[in-house]
Protein backbone atom coordinates (compact mmCIF):
# COMPACT_ATOMS: atom_id res chain seq x y z
CA UNK A 1 0.00 0.00 0.00
CA UNK A 2 2.59 2.96 1.63
CA UNK A 3 4.70 1.35 -1.64
CA UNK A 4 2.56 2.07 -4.11
CA UNK A 5 3.01 6.02 -3.78
CA UNK A 6 5.41 7.07 -5.79
CA UNK A 7 7.70 8.85 -3.85
CA UNK A 8 8.00 12.51 -4.14
CA UNK A 9 11.81 13.47 -3.31
CA UNK A 10 11.61 17.09 -4.77
CA UNK A 11 8.74 19.22 -3.95
CA UNK A 12 6.10 21.28 -5.99
CA UNK A 13 7.96 24.67 -4.53
CA UNK A 14 11.37 23.64 -4.03
CA UNK A 15 12.63 24.32 -0.41
CA UNK A 16 15.57 26.00 -2.03
CA UNK A 17 13.22 28.66 -2.87
CA UNK A 18 11.95 29.78 0.89
CA UNK A 19 15.34 30.98 2.67
CA UNK A 20 13.89 30.28 5.71
CA UNK A 21 13.20 26.41 5.46
CA UNK A 22 17.22 25.71 4.85
CA UNK A 23 17.46 26.79 9.00
CA UNK A 24 18.90 24.36 10.86
CA UNK A 25 16.42 23.67 14.06
CA UNK A 26 18.24 22.05 17.05
CA UNK A 27 20.80 20.84 15.09
CA UNK A 28 18.85 19.10 12.37
CA UNK A 29 17.39 20.37 9.05
CA UNK A 30 13.96 21.62 9.09
CA UNK A 31 10.74 19.82 8.59
CA UNK A 32 7.94 22.87 8.53
CA UNK A 33 4.79 21.22 8.82
CA UNK A 34 3.22 24.46 10.38
CA UNK A 35 2.27 26.70 7.38
CA UNK A 36 -1.24 26.49 8.39
CA UNK A 37 -0.34 28.46 11.30
CA UNK A 38 1.62 30.86 8.86
CA UNK A 39 3.65 30.01 5.51
CA UNK A 40 7.22 30.44 4.79
CA UNK A 41 8.10 33.54 2.22
CA UNK A 42 9.50 32.64 -1.31
CA UNK A 43 12.96 34.58 -1.50
CA UNK A 44 12.22 36.17 -4.94
CA UNK A 45 8.74 38.16 -3.49
CA UNK A 46 10.49 39.52 -0.07
CA UNK A 47 13.15 40.53 -2.51
CA UNK A 48 10.69 42.45 -4.96
CA UNK A 49 9.03 44.02 -1.97
CA UNK A 50 12.36 45.58 -1.06
CA UNK A 51 12.90 46.30 -4.61
CA UNK A 52 9.28 48.09 -4.25
CA UNK A 53 10.16 49.46 -1.22
CA UNK A 54 13.52 50.76 -1.78
CA UNK A 55 12.98 52.16 -5.39
CA UNK A 56 9.40 52.35 -5.91
CA UNK A 57 7.87 53.39 -2.50
CA UNK A 58 5.21 56.46 -1.82
CA UNK A 59 2.24 56.71 -0.04
CA UNK A 60 -0.89 55.72 -3.17
CA UNK A 61 -3.80 57.86 -3.52
CA UNK A 62 -2.28 61.08 -2.45
CA UNK A 63 -0.02 62.67 -4.75
CA UNK A 64 0.01 63.73 -8.30
CA UNK A 65 4.02 63.43 -8.03
CA UNK A 66 5.71 60.63 -10.28
CA UNK A 67 6.36 57.87 -7.14
CA UNK A 68 3.13 58.13 -5.53
CA UNK A 69 1.59 56.90 -9.27
CA UNK A 70 4.17 54.17 -9.29
CA UNK A 71 3.25 52.97 -6.31
CA UNK A 72 -0.86 53.49 -6.75
CA UNK A 73 -0.31 51.74 -9.92
CA UNK A 74 1.63 48.49 -8.12
CA UNK A 75 -0.78 48.64 -5.19
CA UNK A 76 -4.00 48.60 -7.41
CA UNK A 77 -2.26 46.28 -10.01
CA UNK A 78 -2.31 43.67 -6.81
CA UNK A 79 -6.04 44.06 -6.35
CA UNK A 80 -6.62 43.32 -9.84
CA UNK A 81 -4.76 39.94 -9.70
CA UNK A 82 -6.99 39.45 -6.48
CA UNK A 83 -9.90 39.65 -7.90
CA UNK A 84 -8.47 36.97 -10.81
CA UNK A 85 -7.89 34.51 -8.25
CA UNK A 86 -11.17 34.94 -6.71
CA UNK A 87 -12.82 35.27 -10.18
CA UNK A 88 -14.38 38.13 -8.41
CA UNK A 89 -17.01 40.01 -10.90
CA UNK A 90 -15.80 43.52 -10.48
CA UNK A 91 -12.23 44.65 -8.84
CA UNK A 92 -14.04 46.96 -6.51
CA UNK A 93 -15.01 44.28 -4.70
CA UNK A 94 -11.85 43.15 -3.25
CA UNK A 95 -10.61 45.14 -0.14
CA UNK A 96 -7.68 45.01 1.77
CA UNK A 97 -7.76 44.91 5.26
CA UNK A 98 -4.95 43.96 7.72
CA UNK A 99 -5.98 40.27 7.94
CA UNK A 100 -8.66 37.69 7.80
CA UNK A 101 -9.74 38.47 11.58
CA UNK A 102 -10.40 42.11 10.33
CA UNK A 103 -12.04 41.32 7.39
CA UNK A 104 -13.98 39.19 9.54
CA UNK A 105 -14.62 42.39 12.22
CA UNK A 106 -15.31 44.33 9.60
CA UNK A 107 -18.06 42.35 8.02
CA UNK A 108 -19.76 41.83 11.31
CA UNK A 109 -19.90 45.86 12.64
CA UNK A 110 -20.34 47.54 8.95
CA UNK A 111 -22.80 44.71 7.81
CA UNK A 112 -24.18 42.40 10.17
CA UNK A 113 -24.78 45.40 12.88
CA UNK A 114 -26.81 47.69 11.41
CA UNK A 115 -29.42 44.85 10.58
CA UNK A 116 -29.67 42.25 13.61
CA UNK A 117 -32.51 42.44 15.89
CA UNK A 118 -33.24 40.47 18.94
CA UNK A 119 -34.21 36.96 18.10
CA UNK A 120 -32.27 37.16 14.61
CA UNK A 121 -29.63 34.01 14.22
CA UNK A 122 -26.07 34.00 13.08
CA UNK A 123 -25.50 30.47 11.98
CA UNK A 124 -21.92 29.32 12.26
CA UNK A 125 -20.20 25.78 12.34
CA UNK A 126 -18.43 23.71 15.08
CA UNK A 127 -15.31 23.68 13.09
CA UNK A 128 -14.93 27.36 13.07
CA UNK A 129 -11.85 29.15 13.89
CA UNK A 130 -12.13 31.61 17.34
CA UNK A 131 -11.81 34.75 14.66
CA UNK A 132 -15.62 33.02 12.62
CA UNK A 133 -16.82 32.99 16.68
CA UNK A 134 -16.02 36.21 18.76
CA UNK A 135 -16.89 38.60 15.98
CA UNK A 136 -20.38 37.49 15.91
CA UNK A 137 -20.65 37.09 19.92
CA UNK A 138 -19.83 40.82 20.08
CA UNK A 139 -22.49 41.72 17.25
CA UNK A 140 -25.10 39.58 18.99
CA UNK A 141 -24.19 40.82 22.29
CA UNK A 142 -24.83 44.14 21.35
CA UNK A 143 -28.10 43.74 19.08
CA UNK A 144 -29.91 40.38 21.03
CA UNK A 145 -29.16 37.91 18.49
CA UNK A 146 -28.14 34.88 19.09
CA UNK A 147 -25.38 32.43 18.00
CA UNK A 148 -26.27 28.97 16.76
CA UNK A 149 -23.15 26.49 15.75
CA UNK A 150 -24.24 23.25 13.13
CA UNK A 151 -22.74 19.75 14.24
CA UNK A 152 -20.00 17.80 12.87
CA UNK A 153 -20.24 14.26 12.44
CA UNK A 154 -17.32 12.34 14.46
CA UNK A 155 -15.03 12.14 11.31
CA UNK A 156 -14.71 16.16 10.79
CA UNK A 157 -17.73 16.65 8.59
CA UNK A 158 -19.98 18.78 8.82
CA UNK A 159 -23.43 17.30 9.63
CA UNK A 160 -25.74 18.61 7.03
CA UNK A 161 -29.04 17.27 8.13
CA UNK A 162 -28.62 19.51 11.69
CA UNK A 163 -26.89 22.57 9.39
CA UNK A 164 -29.85 22.38 7.47
CA UNK A 165 -32.21 22.15 10.50
CA UNK A 166 -30.87 24.92 12.26
CA UNK A 167 -31.87 27.56 9.03
CA UNK A 168 -35.00 29.29 9.90
CA UNK A 169 -36.71 32.85 8.87
CA UNK A 170 -34.33 34.01 11.62
CA UNK A 171 -31.45 33.07 10.08
CA UNK A 172 -29.77 35.89 9.26
CA UNK A 173 -25.87 35.58 8.81
CA UNK A 174 -24.85 31.95 7.84
CA UNK A 175 -20.82 32.21 8.37
CA UNK A 176 -18.54 28.99 8.07
CA UNK A 177 -14.75 27.74 7.48
CA UNK A 178 -14.28 26.27 3.56
CA UNK A 179 -11.39 24.50 5.24
CA UNK A 180 -10.98 23.29 8.92
CA UNK A 181 -7.60 24.72 10.36
CA UNK A 182 -7.56 22.21 13.08
CA UNK A 183 -8.71 19.15 10.98
CA UNK A 184 -8.62 19.74 7.31
CA UNK A 185 -12.17 18.77 6.74
CA UNK A 186 -13.31 20.52 3.21
CA UNK A 187 -16.79 21.64 3.53
CA UNK A 188 -19.49 21.59 0.37
CA UNK A 189 -19.06 25.37 0.55
CA UNK A 190 -21.67 26.09 -2.88
CA UNK A 191 -24.29 23.53 -1.36
CA UNK A 192 -24.22 25.27 1.99
CA UNK A 193 -24.18 29.24 0.84
CA UNK A 194 -27.40 27.87 -1.42
CA UNK A 195 -29.25 26.45 1.52
CA UNK A 196 -28.74 29.71 3.55
CA UNK A 197 -29.75 31.69 0.39
CA UNK A 198 -32.80 29.55 0.41
CA UNK A 199 -33.70 31.13 3.86
CA UNK A 200 -32.65 34.54 3.00
CA UNK A 201 -29.41 34.73 4.98
CA UNK A 202 -26.44 36.64 3.96
CA UNK A 203 -23.09 34.21 4.11
CA UNK A 204 -19.47 34.93 4.65
CA UNK A 205 -16.88 32.07 4.03
CA UNK A 206 -13.50 32.16 5.95
CA UNK A 207 -10.76 31.06 3.47
CA UNK A 208 -8.01 31.49 5.38
CA UNK A 209 -7.02 27.74 4.57
CA UNK A 210 -8.63 27.38 1.42
CA UNK A 211 -6.66 30.41 -0.02
CA UNK A 212 -3.56 28.62 -0.02
CA UNK A 213 -4.90 25.28 -2.00
CA UNK A 214 -7.32 25.21 -3.58
CA UNK A 215 -9.32 27.18 -6.67
CA UNK A 216 -11.69 29.49 -5.41
CA UNK A 217 -14.73 31.00 -7.29
CA UNK A 218 -16.81 33.18 -5.22
CA UNK A 219 -19.58 33.56 -8.25
CA UNK A 220 -19.77 30.09 -8.68
CA UNK A 221 -19.99 29.64 -5.16
CA UNK A 222 -22.31 32.57 -4.63
CA UNK A 223 -20.73 33.49 -1.65
CA UNK A 224 -21.54 37.35 -0.28
CA UNK A 225 -18.75 37.20 1.58
CA UNK A 226 -15.32 35.68 1.29
CA UNK A 227 -12.21 36.72 3.63
CA UNK A 228 -8.53 35.05 2.84
CA UNK A 229 -5.30 35.72 4.80
CA UNK A 230 -3.01 36.60 3.04
CA UNK A 231 0.06 35.57 5.33
CA UNK A 232 -1.42 31.80 4.92
CA UNK A 233 -0.49 32.11 1.28
CA UNK A 234 3.13 32.20 1.31
CA UNK A 235 2.59 36.53 1.79
CA UNK A 236 3.05 39.05 4.36
CA UNK A 237 1.93 39.68 7.37
CA UNK A 238 -0.26 42.51 7.83
CA UNK A 239 -2.69 41.92 4.71
CA UNK A 240 -5.90 40.45 4.63
CA UNK A 241 -8.50 40.41 1.95
CA UNK A 242 -12.26 41.20 1.63
CA UNK A 243 -14.49 40.37 -0.98
CA UNK A 244 -17.81 41.52 -1.16
CA UNK A 245 -20.82 41.82 -3.47
CA UNK A 246 -21.03 44.82 -4.43
CA UNK A 247 -24.28 45.85 -3.77
CA UNK A 248 -23.62 44.74 -0.50
CA UNK A 249 -20.30 46.51 0.04
CA UNK A 250 -21.93 49.93 -1.17
CA UNK A 251 -24.99 49.71 1.05
CA UNK A 252 -22.62 49.66 3.91
CA UNK A 253 -21.42 52.13 6.41
CA UNK A 254 -17.66 52.52 6.33
CA UNK A 255 -15.78 50.40 9.27
CA UNK A 256 -13.37 53.31 10.39
CA UNK A 257 -12.92 56.34 9.50
CA UNK A 258 -9.73 58.45 8.38
CA UNK A 259 -8.22 59.86 5.30
CA UNK A 260 -8.72 58.10 2.16
CA UNK A 261 -12.18 56.54 2.70
CA UNK A 262 -13.78 60.15 2.53
CA UNK A 263 -15.23 62.57 -0.53
CA UNK A 264 -15.53 65.41 1.45
CA UNK A 265 -15.21 66.75 5.14
CA UNK A 266 -16.00 69.42 6.78
CA UNK A 267 -16.67 69.11 10.60
CA UNK A 268 -20.94 69.45 10.10
CA UNK A 269 -20.68 66.78 7.22
CA UNK A 270 -18.66 64.10 6.01
CA UNK A 271 -19.12 62.25 2.66
CA UNK A 272 -17.83 59.02 2.10
CA UNK A 273 -15.31 58.05 -0.71
CA UNK A 274 -16.18 54.86 -3.04
CA UNK A 275 -15.41 51.27 -3.23
CA UNK A 276 -13.02 50.37 -2.64
CA UNK A 277 -11.47 52.98 -1.05
CA UNK A 278 -14.54 53.33 2.00
CA UNK A 279 -13.03 50.17 3.53
CA UNK A 280 -9.30 51.25 3.52
CA UNK A 281 -9.39 54.23 5.93
CA UNK A 282 -5.84 55.34 6.61
CA UNK A 283 -2.54 54.31 4.90
CA UNK A 284 -2.42 50.52 4.09
CA UNK A 285 -0.33 48.10 4.01
CA UNK A 286 1.40 49.25 0.88
CA UNK A 287 4.22 46.99 0.49
CA UNK A 288 3.07 44.14 2.25
CA UNK A 289 -0.41 44.69 -0.97
CA UNK A 290 2.71 44.36 -3.13
CA UNK A 291 4.50 41.83 -1.88
CA UNK A 292 1.15 39.74 -1.97
CA UNK A 293 1.35 40.49 -6.00
CA UNK A 294 4.61 39.21 -5.94
CA UNK A 295 3.51 36.20 -4.27
CA UNK A 296 1.00 35.39 -6.64
CA UNK A 297 3.24 35.41 -9.47
CA UNK A 298 5.18 33.37 -7.58
CA UNK A 299 3.36 31.18 -7.04
CA UNK A 300 1.59 30.87 -10.72
CA UNK A 301 4.35 32.07 -12.77
CA UNK A 302 4.73 35.56 -14.73
CA UNK A 303 1.78 36.48 -16.99
CA UNK A 304 -0.88 34.02 -15.55
CA UNK A 305 -4.16 34.52 -15.46
CA UNK A 306 -7.64 32.86 -14.56
CA UNK A 307 -6.93 29.35 -15.94
CA UNK A 308 -3.59 29.09 -15.11
CA UNK A 309 -4.51 29.98 -11.52
CA UNK A 310 -6.99 27.56 -11.42
CA UNK A 311 -4.41 25.00 -12.51
CA UNK A 312 -1.58 26.03 -10.85
CA UNK A 313 -3.63 26.07 -7.35
CA UNK A 314 -5.13 22.62 -8.23
CA UNK A 315 -1.96 21.30 -8.57
CA UNK A 316 -0.89 22.47 -5.43
CA UNK A 317 -4.08 21.11 -3.43
CA UNK A 318 -3.47 17.69 -5.35
CA UNK A 319 0.31 17.10 -4.46
CA UNK A 320 -0.35 18.20 -0.55
CA UNK A 321 -3.30 15.31 -0.36
CA UNK A 322 -0.73 12.90 -1.87
CA UNK A 323 1.43 13.87 0.60
CA UNK A 324 -0.67 13.97 3.39
CA UNK A 325 -1.81 10.79 2.29
CA UNK A 326 1.45 9.16 2.21
CA UNK A 327 1.79 10.25 6.05
CA UNK A 328 -1.59 9.20 6.93
CA UNK A 329 -0.42 6.04 6.07
CA UNK A 330 2.76 6.14 8.47
CA UNK A 331 1.40 7.22 10.96
CA UNK A 332 -1.24 5.08 11.03
CA UNK A 333 1.44 2.31 11.69
CA UNK A 334 2.03 3.91 14.93
CA UNK A 335 0.48 2.14 18.04
CA UNK A 336 -2.10 4.45 19.66
CA UNK A 337 -2.18 7.34 17.28
CA UNK A 338 -5.30 8.53 16.38
CA UNK A 339 -6.07 11.14 13.53
CA UNK A 340 -8.74 13.17 13.92
CA UNK A 341 -10.93 14.17 10.77
CA UNK A 342 -11.55 11.47 8.35
CA UNK A 343 -13.69 13.09 5.60
CA UNK A 344 -14.16 12.75 2.30
CA UNK A 345 -12.74 15.93 1.03
CA UNK A 346 -9.68 16.60 3.23
CA UNK A 347 -6.91 19.27 2.60
CA UNK A 348 -3.44 19.12 3.40
CA UNK A 349 -3.66 19.00 7.43
CA UNK A 350 -2.94 15.96 9.36
CA UNK A 351 -4.59 16.18 13.11
CA UNK A 352 -3.46 13.51 15.76
CA UNK A 353 -3.17 12.61 19.34
CA UNK A 354 -1.06 10.30 20.94
CA UNK A 355 -2.03 7.98 23.73
CA UNK A 356 -0.50 8.84 26.68
CA UNK A 357 1.73 11.32 25.19
CA UNK A 358 0.11 15.29 25.82
CA UNK A 359 0.08 17.39 22.40
CA UNK A 360 2.40 19.77 23.62
CA UNK A 361 5.28 16.95 24.73
CA UNK A 362 4.93 15.79 21.43
CA UNK A 363 5.23 19.54 20.15
CA UNK A 364 8.34 19.81 21.95
CA UNK A 365 9.55 16.03 21.40
CA UNK A 366 9.33 17.06 17.38
CA UNK A 367 10.72 19.99 17.58
CA UNK A 368 13.95 18.49 19.02
CA UNK A 369 14.10 16.50 16.22
CA UNK A 370 13.65 19.65 13.96
CA UNK A 371 9.89 18.90 13.06
CA UNK A 372 7.76 21.52 13.51
CA UNK A 373 4.39 21.07 14.01
CA UNK A 374 1.90 23.01 16.26
CA UNK A 375 -0.04 21.43 19.49
CA UNK A 376 -2.83 23.10 20.75
CA UNK A 377 -6.34 24.01 20.66
CA UNK A 378 -5.68 25.81 17.01
CA UNK A 379 -7.93 28.53 18.40
CA UNK A 380 -10.64 26.01 18.18
CA UNK A 381 -11.62 25.31 21.62
CA UNK A 382 -15.10 23.90 20.69
CA UNK A 383 -14.05 21.98 18.29
CA UNK A 384 -11.40 20.27 20.81
CA UNK A 385 -14.33 20.10 23.21
CA UNK A 386 -16.86 18.58 20.53
CA UNK A 387 -13.90 16.00 19.70
CA UNK A 388 -13.48 15.19 23.17
CA UNK A 389 -9.95 16.20 23.27
CA UNK A 390 -7.20 19.12 25.13
CA UNK A 391 -5.45 19.63 22.36
CA UNK A 392 -3.71 17.68 19.14
CA UNK A 393 -0.79 17.84 17.34
CA UNK A 394 -1.39 18.98 13.53
CA UNK A 395 0.82 18.68 10.79
CA UNK A 396 0.12 21.07 8.16
CA UNK A 397 1.73 20.34 4.74
CA UNK A 398 2.52 22.71 1.89
CA UNK A 399 3.84 22.66 -1.31
CA UNK A 400 7.24 23.10 -0.47
CA UNK A 401 6.70 19.99 2.04
CA UNK A 402 7.82 16.21 0.36
CA UNK A 403 7.51 12.47 1.41
CA UNK A 404 10.70 12.55 3.82
CA UNK A 405 9.16 15.37 5.72
CA UNK A 406 6.40 12.76 6.56
CA UNK A 407 9.17 10.08 6.72
CA UNK A 408 10.83 12.59 9.95
CA UNK A 409 7.23 13.33 11.30
CA UNK A 410 5.90 9.73 12.06
CA UNK A 411 9.90 8.52 12.75
CA UNK A 412 9.68 11.82 15.87
CA UNK A 413 6.24 10.18 16.66
CA UNK A 414 7.85 7.13 17.15
CA UNK A 415 10.87 8.39 19.52
CA UNK A 416 8.08 10.12 21.10
CA UNK A 417 5.91 7.01 21.75
CA UNK A 418 8.83 5.48 23.14
CA UNK A 419 9.61 7.77 26.02
CA UNK A 420 5.87 7.93 26.67
CA UNK A 421 5.13 4.51 26.61
CA UNK B 1 17.39 10.80 21.91
CA UNK B 2 19.40 14.24 22.50
CA UNK B 3 20.87 15.10 25.27
CA UNK B 4 18.08 18.66 25.40
CA UNK B 5 15.09 15.78 25.49
CA UNK B 6 16.52 13.90 28.63
CA UNK B 7 17.45 17.15 30.17
CA UNK B 8 13.59 18.16 30.14
CA UNK B 9 12.06 14.75 30.41
CA UNK B 10 13.89 13.11 33.45
CA UNK B 11 13.06 10.02 35.18
CA UNK B 12 11.30 11.37 38.02
CA UNK B 13 8.93 13.44 35.31
CA UNK B 14 8.18 10.54 33.77
CA UNK B 15 7.80 8.44 36.58
CA UNK B 16 5.34 11.24 37.99
CA UNK B 17 3.78 11.35 34.96
CA UNK B 18 3.06 7.70 34.96
CA UNK B 19 1.85 7.08 38.02
CA UNK B 20 0.78 10.38 39.11
CA UNK B 21 0.77 10.76 43.41
CA UNK B 22 -2.07 12.97 45.00
CA UNK B 23 -4.59 12.78 42.31
CA UNK B 24 -8.33 13.07 42.74
CA UNK B 25 -10.75 14.68 44.26
CA UNK B 26 -10.66 16.07 47.93
CA UNK B 27 -14.22 16.06 49.52
CA UNK B 28 -13.76 18.24 52.57
CA UNK B 29 -11.71 20.72 51.25
CA UNK B 30 -11.08 24.27 52.82
CA UNK B 31 -9.42 25.67 49.80
CA UNK B 32 -9.44 25.41 46.25
CA UNK B 33 -8.35 26.58 42.75
CA UNK B 34 -8.74 25.83 39.50
CA UNK B 35 -6.13 27.30 37.17
CA UNK B 36 -5.62 27.62 33.10
CA UNK B 37 -3.22 27.76 30.78
CA UNK B 38 -5.12 29.62 27.84
CA UNK B 39 -2.17 28.76 25.62
CA UNK B 40 -2.66 25.38 25.28
CA UNK B 41 -5.39 24.46 27.56
CA UNK B 42 -4.22 22.69 30.15
CA UNK B 43 -6.11 22.85 33.62
CA UNK B 44 -5.37 22.08 37.06
CA UNK B 45 -7.26 21.87 40.01
CA UNK B 46 -5.67 21.99 43.05
CA UNK B 47 -7.43 21.49 46.57
CA UNK B 48 -6.46 21.46 49.90
CA UNK B 49 -7.54 20.98 53.61
CA UNK B 50 -6.01 23.33 55.81
CA UNK B 51 -6.22 22.77 59.58
CA UNK B 52 -4.57 24.79 62.06
CA UNK B 53 -2.03 26.53 59.64
CA UNK B 54 -0.76 23.34 58.41
CA UNK B 55 -2.18 21.38 54.89
CA UNK B 56 -3.58 18.33 56.06
CA UNK B 57 -4.39 16.98 52.66
CA UNK B 58 -3.75 18.43 49.18
CA UNK B 59 -4.82 16.93 46.24
CA UNK B 60 -4.90 17.88 42.01
CA UNK B 61 -6.72 16.95 39.25
CA UNK B 62 -6.71 18.12 35.79
CA UNK B 63 -5.28 17.39 32.40
CA UNK B 64 -2.23 18.82 30.78
CA UNK B 65 0.98 17.60 29.37
CA UNK B 66 3.70 15.96 31.24
CA UNK B 67 5.50 18.74 32.64
CA UNK B 68 2.29 20.19 34.23
CA UNK B 69 0.50 16.78 35.38
CA UNK B 70 4.45 15.62 36.98
CA UNK B 71 4.56 18.78 38.96
CA UNK B 72 1.92 18.85 40.41
CA UNK B 73 2.01 15.20 41.49
CA UNK B 74 5.34 16.40 42.83
CA UNK B 75 4.06 18.98 44.54
CA UNK B 76 1.00 16.96 46.11
CA UNK B 77 4.54 15.36 47.89
CA UNK B 78 6.15 17.76 48.48
CA UNK B 79 2.67 20.01 50.09
CA UNK B 80 1.27 16.74 52.11
CA UNK B 81 1.35 17.78 55.83
CA UNK B 82 3.72 20.97 55.80
CA UNK B 83 2.54 24.19 57.19
CA UNK B 84 1.12 26.72 55.24
CA UNK B 85 4.51 29.15 55.73
CA UNK B 86 6.70 26.33 54.52
CA UNK B 87 4.20 25.74 51.46
CA UNK B 88 4.78 29.39 50.50
CA UNK B 89 8.14 29.23 51.02
CA UNK B 90 8.50 26.84 48.77
CA UNK B 91 6.34 28.70 46.17
CA UNK B 92 9.00 31.24 45.93
CA UNK B 93 12.02 29.03 45.73
CA UNK B 94 10.12 27.25 42.96
CA UNK B 95 9.35 30.76 41.30
CA UNK B 96 12.72 31.87 41.39
CA UNK B 97 14.30 28.33 39.94
CA UNK B 98 12.40 28.49 37.58
CA UNK B 99 12.13 31.55 36.27
CA UNK B 100 15.20 34.12 37.65
CA UNK B 101 17.01 35.39 34.81
CA UNK B 102 20.02 34.41 36.43
CA UNK B 103 21.30 31.27 36.47
CA UNK B 104 23.26 31.41 39.61
CA UNK B 105 20.39 32.87 41.24
CA UNK B 106 17.72 30.02 40.08
CA UNK B 107 19.95 27.29 41.12
CA UNK B 108 21.07 28.94 44.36
CA UNK B 109 18.69 26.81 46.44
CA UNK B 110 18.14 23.49 43.92
CA UNK B 111 19.44 21.18 46.85
CA UNK B 112 16.63 22.25 49.01
CA UNK B 113 14.31 21.28 46.63
CA UNK B 114 14.43 17.49 45.89
CA UNK B 115 13.16 15.48 43.57
CA UNK B 116 11.50 18.99 42.49
CA UNK B 117 14.48 20.05 40.63
CA UNK B 118 14.03 17.69 37.96
CA UNK B 119 11.19 20.46 36.71
CA UNK B 120 14.55 22.48 36.20
CA UNK B 121 15.05 21.56 32.40
CA UNK B 122 11.84 23.59 31.28
CA UNK B 123 14.29 26.62 32.00
CA UNK B 124 15.79 25.93 28.38
CA UNK B 125 12.60 25.94 27.13
CA UNK B 126 10.66 29.39 28.01
CA UNK B 127 7.51 28.25 26.17
CA UNK B 128 7.46 25.02 28.52
CA UNK B 129 7.69 27.14 32.12
CA UNK B 130 4.44 27.42 32.12
CA UNK B 131 3.56 24.26 32.67
CA UNK B 132 5.69 23.69 35.23
CA UNK B 133 4.22 26.55 37.04
CA UNK B 134 0.78 25.79 36.46
CA UNK B 135 0.03 23.83 39.49
CA UNK B 136 2.30 25.96 41.89
CA UNK B 137 0.25 29.11 40.83
CA UNK B 138 -2.70 27.63 41.26
CA UNK B 139 -1.86 26.55 45.04
CA UNK B 140 -0.90 29.84 45.48
CA UNK B 141 -4.42 31.14 44.72
CA UNK B 142 -5.66 28.13 46.45
CA UNK B 143 -4.23 29.18 49.92
CA UNK B 144 -5.19 33.10 49.02
CA UNK B 145 -9.01 32.16 48.94
CA UNK B 146 -8.91 33.02 44.61
CA UNK B 147 -10.98 30.72 42.42
CA UNK B 148 -8.90 30.83 39.16
CA UNK B 149 -5.11 30.80 38.50
CA UNK B 150 -3.60 31.60 34.99
CA UNK B 151 0.02 31.16 33.16
CA UNK B 152 -0.42 33.60 31.10
C1 LIG C 1 -9.67 28.99 9.58
C2 LIG C 1 -9.03 30.26 10.04
N1 LIG C 1 -9.75 31.37 10.10
C3 LIG C 1 -9.22 32.54 10.48
C4 LIG C 1 -7.89 32.65 10.83
C5 LIG C 1 -7.37 33.99 11.27
O1 LIG C 1 -6.44 34.50 10.39
P1 LIG C 1 -5.55 35.74 10.78
O2 LIG C 1 -4.97 35.43 12.14
O3 LIG C 1 -4.51 35.80 9.73
O4 LIG C 1 -6.41 36.94 10.82
C6 LIG C 1 -7.10 31.51 10.80
C7 LIG C 1 -5.68 31.54 11.17
O5 LIG C 1 -5.23 31.69 12.26
C8 LIG C 1 -7.67 30.29 10.38
O6 LIG C 1 -6.95 29.17 10.31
Amino acid sequence: MIQELPKISISLFPKSDFPNLLTLVNGQPLAYLDSAASAQKPHVATEATSMFVEHQYANVHRGVHTLSQLATDAYERVRDQVKVVLNAADRNEIIFTKGCTESVNLVAQSFARPMLRPGDEILLTELEHHSNIVPWQLVAQATGAKVVAARIHDNGELDLEDFKSKLNANTKIVAFTHISNALGTILPAKELTAMAHAVGATVLIDGAQSGPHAAIDVQDIGADFYVLSIHKMYGPTGVGVLFGKLNLLEAMPPYQGGGSMIRSVSFEETTFAELPAKFEAGTPNIAGVVGLGATLDYIAGKNWNRETWVNRISEIGDYEATVREYGVSLLAEIDGLTVHGDAEEMAGIISFTVKNAHPHDLGTILDQHGVAVRAGHHCCQPLMHRLGVPATARASIAAYNDLEDMDRLAAAVQSAKELFG
Amino acid sequence: MSWDLRDLYQETILDHQKHPRGKGNLPDATHSATGFNPLCGDKVTIQLRINDGKIDEIRFDGEGCAICMSSASMMTVSLQGTPVSDAEDLFQRIQKFLTANDESAAMEDIDSLGDLAALGGVRRLPVRIKCANLPWHTFNSAVHGEQNAKTE
